[in-house]
């Protein structure tokens, strides 16, 4: 039987771990090598580097950044941030990162997830996919959250698995970084639409909050500031679920 | 430092399986030729993507016999994933296909009342020979349900049992990923390498 899986996110800038709350307010968190590490050692399931990807240097920072996670890493690595075609993803790819994750460009191009599934299959291939709610439902931004879209989450989330992606990695923006919990019926809207694996992202606190979230539907439970700010351990969150009936792997 | 030999098999993402054997202490390179896969001294057949694609590749670099003679002849071998499932007789993804035919069996897919691929970290147990047991990461839609005798053989359960590792003497076939399947995982390899 599956396990639920839980995965650390780093978002990194110039190569370091930053945290913002809300997608705003970015400070510094940490040395990627050092918290995959220790992450890893924690027990996490995977591990996603999400980059903001300010400048060409900056795009150099990160390839060199992934390389050096892999080397410390045992456990699946997962990048995203200005991924913007096949050759982005095959960069990636290529220093050490076994899935991509896509967002602004699949909405801009959804050929992209297309593209992506046949050429690196659809295990490389995860739809991150950032929404928040308004007077008509759940609607997807694009650009880190700055841009609406007009296009209704549930729907882009099963489009992408159609097209190909073999992950959607759904963040919630009006949870992101506040520590209310998950969205969980923004969840339940989309894992039960979605025929793919969904890793929910965006207001966790606590173990009873990655309980809910799985309860809504989530395969995965994606986490940073609780586990950047040492609040709780990867191993405690763990122990907390299995005594809450969740299957985890320890 | 020892040299070990990357089937190129398409366009799987190997820079996970080079950093892992280097920590054995290796030093991987692709190899696309007969002639290189008759002179390694340990061959890795990895692989993500399709069945047919993939023995589309070995069939177009005349790689098929040189692999299948390799690994008949029980030469140090390590398979993973897709590399695995090339090792069976046939599989039914993108129709009948056939396989390397090193192990009997056929390769299925998993029955449509679980989620399909199986993504993630699932309890890989083996009969009796002694390997512990652990939690293994798993990409795949496909699978082999019949165990080949004359192997050691772990199982998983994802609608039903399903092999989820081999091993004989200096050979180890795994259908999930041990080079991202943690200490666990790297125990495992570390296994295999120090019988070659």
């Amino acid at each position: 039987m599956l396990t639920r899986r839980i995965i650390p996110c780093l978002d990194t800038r110039d190569g370091r771990v930053v945290k913002g709350v809300q997608f705003q307010g970015l400070r510094d968190a940490g040395s990627p090598v050092e918290l995959a590490a220790r992450y890893e050692h924690q027990g996490a399931d995977e591990l996603v580097i999400l980059d903001v990807v300010a400048t060409d240097r900056g795009r150099s920072h990160a390839l060199d950044a992934v390389r050096a996670v892999r080397r410390a890493l045992r456990i699946p690595l997962t990048v995203g941030g200005g991924v913007r075609t096949a050759g982005d993803a095959e960069r990636l790819l290529g220093a050490g990162a076994d899935k991509v994750a896509v967002n602004t460009a699949a909405l801009d191009r959804p050929g992209l997830i297309d593209e992506l599934a046949e050429r690196f299959g659809s295990q490389c291939v995860v739809l991150a996919i950032d929404a928040a709610a308004t007077d008509a439902g759940w609607r997807v931004f694009r650009r880190a959250g700055q841009d609406p879209t007009g296009r209704e989450a549930a729907g882009w989330a099963a489009e992408g698995a159609e097209r190909g992606a073999g992950e959607i990695l759904l963040t919630s923006m009006d949870r992101d970084g506040t520590r209310a919990g998950y969205d969980t019926e923004l969840l339940s809207a989309v894992s039960g639409i979605a025929a793919i694996p969904v890793i929910a992202s965006g207001g966790a606190r606590t173990p009873d909050d990655f309980a809910a979230a799985f309860a809504a539907g989530a395969d995965a439970v994606l986490a940073a500031s609780m586990f950047h700010d040492g609040d709780l351990t990867v191993t405690e969150a763990k122990q907390q679920l299995a005594l809450l009936g969740v299957e985890v792997r320890r | 430092m020892t040299d070990v030999a990357v089937v190129r098999t398409g366009s799987a993402n190997l820079a996970s399986v080079f950093v892992a054997l280097e920590r054995l202490g290796g030093v991987p390179r692709l190899v696309d030729r007969p002639d290189e896969v008759v002179a390694a001294d340990r061959l890795v057949l990895p692989g993500v993507g399709a069945f047919a694609s993939a023995m589309g590749v070995l069939e177009r670099a005349d790689l098929v016999e040189p692999v299948r003679a390799y690994a008949a002849a029980g030469r140090p071998l390590l398979a993973i994933c897709l590399g695995f499932q090339l090792l069976a007789e046939s599989s039914e993804e993108g129709g009948e296909v056939r396989g390397l035919g090193v192990i009997p069996g056929r390769v299925t897919r998993f029955a449509s009342d679980v989620r399909v691929p199986q993504f993630g970290w699932n309890r890989v147990e083996w009969d009796g020979s002694g390997n512990p047991a652990g939690h293994a990461y798993f990409a795949n839609s496909y699978r082999l349900v019949d165990p080949p005798n004359g192997w050691d053989v772990a199982t998983a359960d994802h609608g039903g049992r399903f092999v989820a590792a081999i091993a004989r003497p200096r050979q180890l076939g795994c259908q999930f990923h041990p080079e991202l399947s943690g200490a666990w995982g790297e125990a495992l390899l570390r296994r295999w390498w120090d019988q070659c």
